[in-house]
C-alpha cells in the first residue's frame, strides 16, 4: 500500500528539455499487470499530453497496454512517468495518485 | 465401432452428433493489399465488432461467473484500442501494401514475443490474450463464425480438448446433450461445471476423441465413463432402455421434488443445496432444495489480484439470500490454500499444501481477507437467513479465536450504526480426523457441524482423492470414515447440536441410509442430486436405516458396505 520512494519533479540533469516527471514505485501484487495495467493506460487516456514510462531503461508510450504490459514490471518494480503537453502536470498527479493508492483511486 | 474409457466426470446417458470446439490456427495469407485504404477501412471495422463481442462477453461472464473474470476481456477489449499497435498496423498496411490480417498479425506478434520472452507466468498468460484477441479479428476478417462453439446449431455431444471457463459460460446449454473432452480430471473445470448443471460428461478421453469427425454418432454413459463412436445398433438400443427408463425414473422424482422429505416411519431430513454462486442458487431453488447447507465463497476470491472488496462481496451474498427467501444459506469463509497461487495470497511455496496454510488456518493468519469477509458476511445476514461456517478446523483454539474475531467485526459494524443480529448461527466443518475427535469439545463452542466427507477421508486414510493410485482408498464409504462420522454425531447430539453432511457422500444414494442411520440430520449436495435423495428418503424406514448403518460401522471395507446397502435396499440404484 505505501509507496516506497516517489519524487516529483523535473530533472534537467538528465533530461535536455525541461519535461515534468514523477519516479513511482509499483507495490501493487501483480506489478503493472492487468486490472493495473489497464487502470494504468485508462488514466493516460483521459489526458491529451504524451506520457511515456519508463522502467530498466526501456520507454513506451504509457497510452499503448501493450507497451505498458511489455515493460514486465512486478511488483516492488519502480518506473518512471513523464508528460509532455499542455495538461502534463494534471496527468502526472493523477497517475501518482492511482499508482501511490495502490491503484484503489481511479477518480 | 470404436469404444473410448475416459473417467465418468457426470452421470448421464447422452447419444448424438459429435461437435468439435476447436482453436484454429491462424494461417496468414500473404497476398499484398490492393487497395490499402479499404484494408484499412476493413480493420477498422472488425476492431469494432470485435469489440462489441469482447462487451457482451464481459458482460455474461460478470453475470455468470463474477466481475473479476471479465476483466481478461475488457483488457483485451484495450488491447484493441491500443494506439501503438493501431499504428504499426496502418504503417504496414499503407506503406508496405500487406493485407489487413497479415499487418494485425505481424503487429501484435511483436508483443505476443515479448511477453512471452519476460518468463514470467502473469506475463506469458496476457501474451495468450494477446494471440487469442488477434484470432478473434482474423475470424471476423475472414467472415468465420467467431466463437468455436458458434457453429453449435443442433442438439450435440460437445467434445474439446479441455473446455476453458469462458468456452464453457459461451456454450448454448440447451444445445448440449453431454461434455467430452481429450484431457482434464474428476476435478477439472468441466467435470464440476457438467456436474452443477446436470449435464453427463466424460473427460480424460485421450487424443483419440479428437479425431472424431464432426457429426459422427456418439454414444456416451457419463456413470461410467465409456464413449462409443459409431456405436452399433445393440449399443444404442442398450443405452436407450438404460435412459428411458432412467427418464421415467427421473420425471417421477422431478415432479415431487419441492415436497418434503419424509421417511415412511415419519423423519423429517432436510436437504440442502452445495452451492458456488448465485446462478447454482437459482438451479438448486428449482431443484427443491431447502436452503443452502454449504455456499462456498471462493468464486469471489479466484482469477483476481486483489481479494474481493467487502461491498462486491456483501452485495454478492445478498443477491444468493434473496434466492432462497428466508431458507437457511451457510456461508463458509473462504476455504483456500498457499498452493492456489492468488497473487495476493503469497505465502510462500509449501512441500504439502494440502496440510499447510489453508482454511481456517489462512483467515486466521490473514485478517486482511478474513475480517471483510466476515463484515461482508454479517451485514448480509441482516437481510436474510444466513449462518457463518469455518472450515478445516483441527483444534478448539482457531474456533475460538475465529469466534472472537467474527464478534469483533460483529461490534464494529454495530457502533457504525448496522443492525446485527445476535444469534447469528455459527458452524464449522469436520474435515479433519482432529475435529472429529475432539467433536464434544467443538460442540460446545459452535451451534452446528457440517461434515466434509471428501477431505475428511483423504486426511483420515492419509490417500489424496486426486491421485488414481490412491483414489479409491480415499473412499467415503472406508468404515474407518463412518466411524468417524458415528461419533461425530453422538458428540454432537449429546450437546443437543445439529449435524450436517455437504461432502459428496451426502448426494451419493448408496450412502444416504447410512449417514441418516448414523443420526445425520441434513444432507447437503450439489442441486443434481437433491430430487432423487429427496425421493430415496421417502422410500425408507428409519429403523432400516439404523439397522444398516450399525451393520456398516462393522462392515470390512468400502465394498461391503456399498453391498450391504445394495442388499438391504434394492431399489436405491
Amino acid at each position: 500500500m505505501t509507496v516506497r520512494e516517489s519524487r516529483l519533479g523535473s530533472s534537467g540533469a538528465t533530461q535536455e528539455r525541461n519535461v515534468p516527471q514523477v519516479t513511482l514505485t509499483v507495490t501493487h501484487e501483480a506489478g503493472l499487470h492487468a486490472r493495473p495495467a489497464a487502470l494504468f493506460v485508462e488514466m493516460c487516456n483521459r489526458f491529451r499530453c504524451d506520457i511515456t514510462v519508463a522502467s530498466a531503461g526501456r520507454s513506451v508510450n504509457g497510452k499503448s497496454i501493450l507497451g505498458v504490459l511489455t515493460l514486465g514490471v512486478h511488483k516492488s518494480g519502480a518506473i518512471t512517468v513523464s508528460a509532455e503537453g499542455d495538461d502534463a502536470e494534471a496527468a502526472l498527479e493523477h497517475l501518482q495518485r492511482l499508482v501511490e493508492s495502490n491503484f484503489e483511486v481511479t477518480a | 465401432m470404436k469404444l473410448i474409457k475416459g473417467l465418468p466426470a457426470a452421470a448421464g446417458l447422452a447419444i448424438g452428433p459429435v461437435f468439435q470446439i476447436k482453436a484454429q490456427p491462424v494461417r496468414v495469407d500473404e497476398s499484398p493489399a490492393l487497395d490499402p485504404a479499404g484494408e484499412w477501412g476493413r480493420l477498422l471495422a472488425a476492431l469494432e465488432v470485435a469489440r462489441m463481442q469482447l462487451g457482451d462477453i464481459a458482460a455474461k461472464v460478470r453475470e455468470e461467473v463474477g466481475s473479476n473474470e471479465a476483466g481478461v476481456f475488457e483488457a483485451q477489449s484495450l488491447m484493441l484500442a491500443d494506439p501503438d499497435l493501431l499504428a504499426s498496423i496502418r504503417e504496414r498496411i499503407e506503406n508496405q501494401r500487406e493485407n489487413a490480417i497479415a499487418a494485425l498479425t505481424e503487429s501484435a506478434g511483436g508483443y505476443v514475443r515479448a511477453l512471452e520472452s519476460l518468463g514470467d507466468a502473469y506475463f506469458r498468460e496476457r501474451a495468450a490474450d494477446v494471440a487469442d484477441v488477434v484470432q478473434r479479428v482474423t475470424s471476423i476478417l475472414r467472415g468465420e463464425r467467431l466463437d468455436p462453439a458458434e457453429g453449435l446449431a443442433a442438439p450435440s455431444i460437445v467434445v474439446g480438448d479441455d473446455l476453458t471457463p469462458s468456452q464453457t459460460v459461451m456454450l448454448d446449454k440447451s444445445l448440449v446433450l453431454a461434455l467430452c473432452t481429450a484431457r482434464g480430471g474428476m476435478l477439472s473445470h468441466t467435470a464440476i461445471l457438467a456436474r452443477s448443471l446436470g449435464l453427463p460428461a466424460v473427460v480424460g478421453c485421450g487424443a483419440a476423441i479428437l479425431e472424431c469427425k464432426p457429426g459422427t454418432k456418439v454414444a456416451l454413459d457419463g456413470g461410467t465413463g465409456e464413449v462409443w463412436i459409431d456405436p452399433d445398433a445393440e449399443i444404442v438400443a442398450g443405452l436407450e432402455a438404460k435412459r428411458s427408463l432412467a427418464d421415467e425414473k427421473r420425471r417421477i422424482v422431478h415432479s415431487l421434488r419441492h415436497e418434503p422429505s419424509v421417511t415412511r416411519d415419519g423423519k423429517r431430513v432436510e436437504v440442502l443445496a452445495n452451492i458456488g454462486n448465485v446462478e447454482d442458487a437459482r438451479v438448486a431453488m428449482d431443484a427443491g432444495a431447502e436452503g443452502v447447507g454449504l455456499l462456498r465463497t471462493e468464486f469471489l476470491y479466484l482469477g483476481t489480484e486483489r481479494p474481493p472488496a467487502e461491498e462486491d462481496q456483501v452485495a454478492a451474498y445478498r443477491a444468493i439470500i434473496d434466492v432462497f427467501r428466508g431458507l437457511p444459506v451457510v456461508l463458509r469463509t473462504l476455504d483456500i490454500g498457499g498452493d492456489k497461487g492468488l497473487p495476493y495470497l503469497d505465502l510462500g511455496p509449501e512441500a504439502n499444501p494440502f496440510l499447510g496454510v489453508r482454511g481456517i488456518r489462512l483467515c486466521l493468519a490473514r485478517p486482511d481477507i478474513f475480517r471483510p469477509q466476515l463484515r461482508a458476511a454479517l451485514r448480509a445476514a441482516e437481510s436474510g437467513n444466513l449462518r457463518i461456517m469455518f472450515p478445516m478446523v483441527a483444534t478448539l483454539g482457531e474456533v475460538r479465536t475465529a469466534r472472537r474475531v467474527l464478534q469483533q467485526c460483529a461490534t464494529e459494524l454495530r457502533s457504525e450504526g448496522h443492525r446485527i443480529a445476535a444469534d447469528i448461527e455459527v458452524g464449522i466443518m469436520i474435515e479433519t480426523p482432529a475435529a472429529a475427535m475432539i467433536a464434544d469439545q467443538l460442540a460446545g463452542e459452535v451451534d452446528f457441524f457440517s461434515i466434509g466427507t471428501n477431505d475428511l477421508s483423504q486426511y483420515a486414510l492419509a490417500a489424496d482423492r486426486t491421485n488414481p493410485a490412491t483414489g479409491e482408498l480415499a473412499s467415503a464409504f472406508q468404515p474407518s470414515v463412518l466411524r468417524l462420522i458415528a461419533h461425530v454425531v453422538v458428540a454432537a447430539h449429546a450437546r443437543g447440536k445439529r449435524v450436517a453432511v455437504c461432502g459428496e457422500l451426502g448426494g451419493e444414494a448408496l450412502a444416504i441410509p447410512i449417514l441418516i442411520g448414523l443420526g445425520v440430520d441434513e444432507l447437503s449436495m450439489s442441486a443434481p442430486a437433491i430430487p432423487a435423495a429427496k425421493q430415496i428418503l421417502r422410500s425408507m424406514d428409519l429403523a432400516d436405516m439404523r439397522e444398516a448403518a450399525a451393520s456398516a460401522l462393522e462392515a470390512e471395507g468400502p465394498d461391503d458396505v456399498q453391498a450391504l446397502v445394495r442388499q438391504r435396499f434394492p431399489t436405491i440404484v
